[in-house]
């Protein structure tokens, strides 16, 4: 079954919960126990409908003050797929929970709320899924209850949302708009009768038609060897199986392949998956190979097809996002983790801010704190096998871990 | 037509996972409970590393209250696949005065065995403990990462955790501390009942519908074939055709009524099924945070 992954985003209050929380409601993913848990506290508390947050607002702290704090993931399925939603927060502070829910889905939906239209929130989240290059996304625009069911407020919004556009760099992008009320549950996964101007899909039809074969970009294929298998039994005595996850396109038995960093040549001999061999392995499949040459191979090491070569560099400009409350230090020596394989890195320079907000922000470029966006030029001690963020995503993107804390700091998106 | 590798995307991510443990860390264990989902953990390592054996232990956390059927199935499993068990039991800390056991209609080992796990991970230095936690169970389950970092005192703090961007995962750590590492963390139960079904694994029998001796207490199926659950005298015992949907601490674990007596069955009552699969157990339902608290003092 295809799985969809959806992160979801917006500003406090804009009701991001109620909505994931009818959406289980109406594909009747709600157990029994815990739609009676929610009606229940919805009854202490005094509301006359059911506070549908109540299903996704897990940790103690968010109960308390009634908001997200990080990232939950939710799921259901339909008869034609599962899905994954990463409900991540509209607090400010919290942006770092959005990259991270941007950064392993396929559609992003973005949530206004149709009495406040966008606000700055809404610029930081578009901006952060344009970035991170994610393939589908949509602007619900929320509580059209509050607003009349007014076409006026929906077109005005959806202008206002359009003016965004103009500067985003990731222009392929597919955006879609869809006014609704998470509340009162028009246009989530029943046609709204308020809405009779809406001539467009629901949330849960337009997420069930999305064409999977589209949101996945056309990449090479890198194969990074994340564990060596040697198993030195009778059988097996001089099997030397090399195991990883196939990025980008698939493989083949006969393919010839470049390892990095020796750069020497073979072919593959076989594909295993378990104790079965199979002809080709396809794009994100978990696979071990063998090989018909005896080179020489350990984890980190990455095979690419030979006439489909990545750069390689000590040196590189990246886009980072930083993640932590302690700040970058230009004298710091960090791990570089690009996919399985870890170097050492120090920032030279920070070229540039990233503005993701309507505000005019300082340029101030010594500094870089949490949820800051900016360019900046990493020297490495050894070089990575690497492609831009913008022709693979895998494989151009990487993690920066304090050697101190163990903490991953940073993420970046390679240029 | 060639051969080709179809890649069902869960399995896939759940092998990668497992392979990242065995690659980073040096004293990796599989935490097991003889329920299926840690049945299935344990196949997905097998595909992992095949035609090597699964190069870590597993590790079973033994309150003394589990189901005999759980227990023989357990040993067969470990002897047919030839791996290393480590038995480590709840009754052991008791008798050493390290925790006492709990009294009354309520009481049961579950929160106990976090003591013992605790003082199993530090008896053998184990980096990184894999379990079958699955996001989908539980509010609090649902924030935890693939990689969650517990300290030197095994505490979760829900606040501080790691970023995990895209496929990376960052298993740094101080001496002391170990990560817990969560291969099926998006499978749902259905997903995990689906793979049993594909895959023809063998589960213990009480996951299927069977007669047994129970009586009723808060709309909830409990055993009366053993002295572990505590039972009032005008708490009534008949037979009753049950299963169980998850096979924990016996003095914890309610079954439900169900006539599903093969996997699909199974699969198919999942599917329609109302109750989600922690509504039984009793442990969640002390409050409405319950499974936050016991993680944040390193329950699994």
């Amino acid at each position: 079954m295809e799985v969809l992954k959806i992160s979801t985003g917006g500003g406090v209050d804009d009701g991001k919960s109620t909505l994931i929380g009818r959406i289980l409601y109406d594909t009747k993913s709600l157990p029994k126990d815990k739609l009676e848990s929610i009606e229940n506290t919805s009854k202490v508390r005094g509301y006359d409908y059911l506070d549908f947050s109540l299903a996704t607002d897990g940790l103690i702290a968010e109960r308390e003050q009634g908001i997200t704090i990080d990232v939950a993931h939710i799921y259901f399925s339909t008869k034609k797929k599962s899905y994954i939603i990463a409900d991540t927060p509209g607090h400010i502070e919290y942006t770092r929970n959005m990259v991270t829910g941007a950064s392993t889905s396929q559609v992003a939906i973005i949530l206004i709320d149709a009495r406040k239209g966008v606000i700055e929130q809404t610029k930081r989240h578009f901006t952060i899924n344009n970035l991170l290059r994610v393939k589908e996304i949509i602007v619900v625009i929320n509580k059209m209850d509050l607003v009349d069911y007014r076409k006026e407020r929906y077109e005005e919004i959806k202008k206002h949302f359009n003016e965004l556009l103009i500067n985003r760099t990731y222009k392929e992008q597919v955006i879609s708009f869809i006014p609704l009320s998470a509340l009162k549950g028009d246009n989530v996964v029943v046609s709204s009768k308020k809405m009779p101007w809406y001539k467009g899909s629901t949330l849960l039809d337009y997420l069930e038609n999305l064409n999977h074969d589209t949101l996945y970009n056309k990449e090479e294929t890198r194969f990074s060897v994340q564990y060596v298998i040697r198993p030195k039994t009778k059988d097996f005595h001089d099997f030397r199986g090399y195991a990883g996850k196939i990025y980008g396109g698939s493989i083949e038995v006969g393919d010839e392949v470049i390892v990095y960093p020796s750069l020497t040549k073979t072919t593959i001999k076989e594909i295993f998956f378990h104790d079965k061999k199979y002809q080709q392995a396809s794009n994100r499949s978990s696979v071990t190979i063998t090989l018909n040459n005896d080179v020489n191979i350990s984890r980190g090491d990455m095979l690419v097809k030979a006439n489909e070569t990545p750069k390689v560099s000590r040196n590189i400009t990246s886009t980072v996002c930083w993640l932590n409350r302690e700040q970058l230090s230009l004298d710091k020596v960090y791990t570089l983790q690009h996919g399985i394989h870890k170097v050492l890195a120090k920032v030279k320079r920070i070229n540039y801010m990233v503005k993701t907000d309507l505000l005019d922000r300082e340029n101030n470029t010594s500094v870089l704190n949490i949820n800051d966006i900016a360019s900046i030029d990493l020297t490495l001690n050894k070089s990575v096998f690497y492609d831009s963020f913008e022709n693979h995503k895998d494989n151009g993107s990487f993690i920066l871990i304090d050697n101190q804390s163990n903490n991953t700091v940073a993420v970046g998106f390679i240029k | 037509m060639k051969n080709r590798l179809e890649i069902n995307p869960l399995e896939s991510e759940a092998i990668y996972i497992i392979r990242e443990v065995a690659a980073q860390f040096e004293k990796p264990v599989l935490l097991f409970s003889g329920g299926k989902d840690s049945i299935v953990l344990v196949k997905l390592a097998q595909k992992a590393f095949y035609p090597a054996k699964i190069p870590f232990p597993l590790m079973h956390i033994d309150t003394g209250h589990n189901f005999p059927e759980t227990i023989k199935f357990r040993d067969q499993l470990v002897e047919e696949l030839g791996l290393k068990l480590i038995i480590r039991k709840v009754q052991v800390s008791i008798d050493e005065g390290k925790v006492r056991e709990e009294f009354g209609k309520y009481a049961s080992r579950n929160i106990l065995q976090t003591t013992t796990l605790l003082d199993g991970i530090e008896e053998f230095k184990f980096d990184s403990c894999i379990g079958g936690a699955r996001r989908d169970e539980e509010k609090a389950r649902a924030k935890e990462r693939v990689f969650s970092v517990r300290d030197d005192f095994g505490q979760w703090d829900a606040k501080n955790q790691r970023p995990e961007l895209f496929d990376m995962l960052n298993g740094e750590i101080e001496l002391g501390q170990n990560v817990r590492a969560f291969p099926i963390s998006n499978w749902t139960e259905l997903d995990v009942w689906s793979y049993i079904s594909k895959e023809k694994i063998e589960i213990p029998p009480i996951y299927f519908a069977h007669k047994r001796a129970t009586f009723l207490r808060d709309g909830l199926i409990w055993s009366a074939e053993d002295d572990i659950v505590y039972r009032e005298e005008d708490e009534l015992v008949e037979d009753r055709l049950v299963r169980f949907r998850t096979v924990g601490d016996m003095s914890c674990t309610a079954a439900v009524l169900s006539s599903a007596s093969t996997v699909d069955t199974v699969v198919q009552e999942i599917r329609e099924s109302l109750i989600s699969e922690r509504g039984a157990r009793i442990d969640d339902k002390r409050s409405e945070a319950a499974m936050e608290k016991r993680k944040q003092e390193g329950y699994f």
